[in-house]
């Protein structure tokens, strides 16, 4: 019953995203055509395109410091985008990492907290476990639902999603506020729990390497792994998978797992390399933002990387955007939501060249 | 006090008059995912046709000062989707999911955006005077039913009506048969000579009037204002609501009000004063959501060709 459940989400007769030749073409096509768009919406704004978008430019990639600036928040979209990537290609949609990230996140900082006199040898890593599997848990939850009752996961990871983010809430306006007590927040995390700085003078820290890593990682188990083999056949056929005698429940559960694991490592590195703290808005909508990420990216690791990095570079520079133009950076949102449209548009311009329906498969 | 005493009491009034008010969006886009869902197609972007139906409503009342025009172009702008959605999910064989996702985050900029581009980025939230509650001469002094259903406002005594008017074209005309047949059996549907592409996109479009409607309902009804990303997860939760409905009219009836009630018991927990964190009784109806989906998923049959692109040439 799972298997066909499975089926009925990601039919094998529709292309998640286009494939073959062009695909990277047709990306650049697709954000050539949304920021045309962004430019007359800049123009109904009453400002000139052409500055916003150089502003933008110039705070995304203008100093060391501006692109340092748009690496560390590729961070957390790399690993957002991995984990709903992985899931994908498990052939499950983890729209939770959201849910997930702030979970992870806010039991990093409590096991940072818990231990400050300890060397960073064992503070660091211990934070890092714990949020993947506070992550990976949370996530599991989904998993588990879907697979033993068939409850959609589109919709359960979604509420899941609410309901961490106010427990979290809860726990920073109770348990765990610091002691002054103002605001939602946890303390501030002791030296010995940070990262050293990758490029001196800015915030730019040693996660990214972390998040590089999380790339070739992903990547190498996709590609070269039995598990990466057996996950994209789950992905792409569930029913045939179960009938070549795949374990098609437990691979769909570690799909689940990983995602989850990932998810929770980008709520543990804003917390330990942005805010050195748990705070009660961590994230803009990491998880969300990530979901498009993996989209733009084709599920594929490396597409993740560059469409996070793109991605970062419209947030971070949307903010320079709207500083040196009034242009609202909100701006950025809707070239972002357009670029995926037109990505998966892509067969448009197929049957405007044709005059028929398109027969892909 | 006895139990009818107690069912009158302003305070149980309250909560009924409130579940109500809580249960028509969801009910509303729920009604519209039943549409599309019944024809095949899994609109994941009904939370973001509500949205936009939100925001358009109200920018459309606030700037002619028209409640109805506010009304009426929320609904439009949900077609407007409607039909996106259907250009690629009918026309492309997108996958469903992927598109809707993509349209729920590109509204969140969209209204965001729109909504500074139209009101400026001061602290100041515009407002507008919401549909006043109508109460029905006659009917409003009946105990429980009375607030429940006879002291709202025109928009509410609207979605019922438009619940049966669903309930009646889905079971009593032909129309409804073809929807179904669709959502059952695509080619089959061809042979007998109804178009499934044009079938799926009216029932897009359908669904994005209802939805907007929903939005616009939020906006102008409820509250009398916009907010960033007011609908909070209530597209998605509509989803839920037409499994637990049994993708039935009358079953979407039900279990919104269902949905209305808890988070209206929710929002009298958090003015109780019971010393319950205010978080925990927020995550209820998202908490019911779940319990919703564990209880009826296994139970309920999706229409055989849900989520699956149809292509005519295949079919011949």
């Amino acid at each position: 019953m799972s298997a066909t459940k499975t089926e009925a989400l990601v039919p094998p007769r529709s292309r998640l995203l286009p494939k073959g030749s062009g695909a990277l073409l047709s990306s650049l096509v697709a954000i050539f055509l949304a920021l045309l768009i962004g430019a007359i919406l800049i123009v109904a704004w009453g400002a000139n395109p052409l500055t916003a978008y150089l502003a933008l430019l110039d705070g995304a990639f203008g100093s060391w410091n501006s692109l340092a600036e748009t690496l560390l928040r590729a961070i957390p979209l790399i690993f957002t985008g991995l984990a709903i990537a992985i899931a994908f290609r498990g052939g499950a949609f983890n729209l939770g990492a959201e849910g997930q990230l702030f979970l992870g996140a806010t039991a990093a900082a409590f096991v940072g907290l818990a231990l400050p006199d300890m060397p960073p040898l064992v503070v660091i890593p211990a934070m890092i476990v714990t949020a993947a599997v506070v992550g990976a848990l949370w996530s599991l939850l989904a998993g588990a639902l879907k697979m033993r009752f068939g409850a959609n996961e589109l919709i359960t990871t979604i509420m899941l999603n609410y309901i961490a983010i106010l427990f979290v809430s809860f726990l920073l306006r109770g348990p765990l506020q610091e002691a002054a007590g103002y605001l939602p927040q946890t303390e501030r995390l002791a030296s010995n729990a940070r990262f050293p700085a990758l490029i001196e003078g800015t915030r730019l820290h040693f996660g990214f390497l972390l998040a590089l890593l999380a790339v070739a990682g992903c990547h190498f188990a996709l590609w070269h792994t039995t598990w990466g083999f057996k996950l994209r056949v789950v992905g792409l056929n569930a029913r045939a998978a179960f009938n070549a005698g795949y374990k098609v429940t437990a691979i769909t559960i570690s799909a689940f797992l990983v995602s989850g694991a990932l998810a929770g490592l980008a709520g543990y590195m804003e917390v330990v390399g942005v805010q050195r703290r748990m705070i009660e808005n961590l994230s803009p909508g990491f998880g969300y933002t990530g979901i498009i990420v993996a989209l733009l990216g084709r599920t594929n690791p490396i597409g993740v990387l560059a469409a996070a990095i793109l991605f970062a570079a419209l947030q971070v520079g949307g903010t320079s955007m709207q500083t040196a133009s009034g242009v609202p950076s909100t701006l950025t949102t809707i070239i972002q939501g357009l670029v995926v449209l037109f990505v998966i548009g892509r067969g448009a311009f197929d049957f405007l060249a044709k005059r028929k329906p398109v027969a892909s498969t | 006090m006895s139990f009818i005493d107690y069912l009158t009491d302003p305070i149980a009034a309250g909560f009924l008059q409130a579940t109500t008010r809580l249960a028509i969006p969801i009910m509303l886009a729920a009604l519209g995912g039943m549409f599309a869902e019944r024809a095949g197609v899994l609109n994941i972007g009904l939370e973001g046709m509500m949205l936009l139906g939100a925001f358009v409503g109200f920018s459309a009342a606030f700037v002619s000062g028209s409640l109805w025009f506010g009304v009426a172009a929320g609904m439009a702008s949900g077609a407007v989707l409607g039909l996106v959605m259907a250009f690629y999910t009918v026309r492309l064989s997108s996958n469903q999911v992927v598109v809707g996702i993509a349209i729920n985050l590109l509204m969140v900029g969209v209204t965001s955006y729109g909504f500074r581009a139209a009101f400026g980025t001061g602290t100041n939230a515009p407002r507008i005077q919401p549909f006043p509650p109508i109460e029905i001469p006659g009917l409003a002094q009946i105990p429980v039913l009375s607030p429940l259903l006879f002291q709202q406002s025109i928009l509410v005594y609207l979605t019922l009506a438009l619940v049966a008017v669903a309930a009646i074209v889905l079971s009593r005309m032909s129309i409804g048969t073809a929807i179904i047949a669709v959502g059952e059996h695509p080619e089959a549907a061809e042979t007998l000579g109804i178009s499934v592409s044009r079938t799926r996109t009216w029932c897009l479009v359908v669904s994005g009037l209802f939805a907007g409607l929903g939005g616009a309902f939020l906006s102008l009804s409820a509250t009398g204002l916009f907010l960033d990303n007011m609908t909070a997860g209530r597209g998605y939760i509509a989803l839920a609501i037409l499994l637990l409905g049994r993708r039935h009219p009358w079953g979407i009836l039900l279990a919104a009000m269902l949905f209305g009630g808890a988070d209206a018991f929710q929002l009298r927990g958090q003015n109780a004063g019971t010393g319950i964190p205010y978080q925990f009784l927020v995550m209820l109806p998202y908490l019911l959501t779940i319990v919703v989906l564990i209880g009826f998923a296994g139970k309920v049959r999706d229409p055989a060709a849900l989520g699956q692109p149809f292509q005519r040439n295949k079919a011949e």
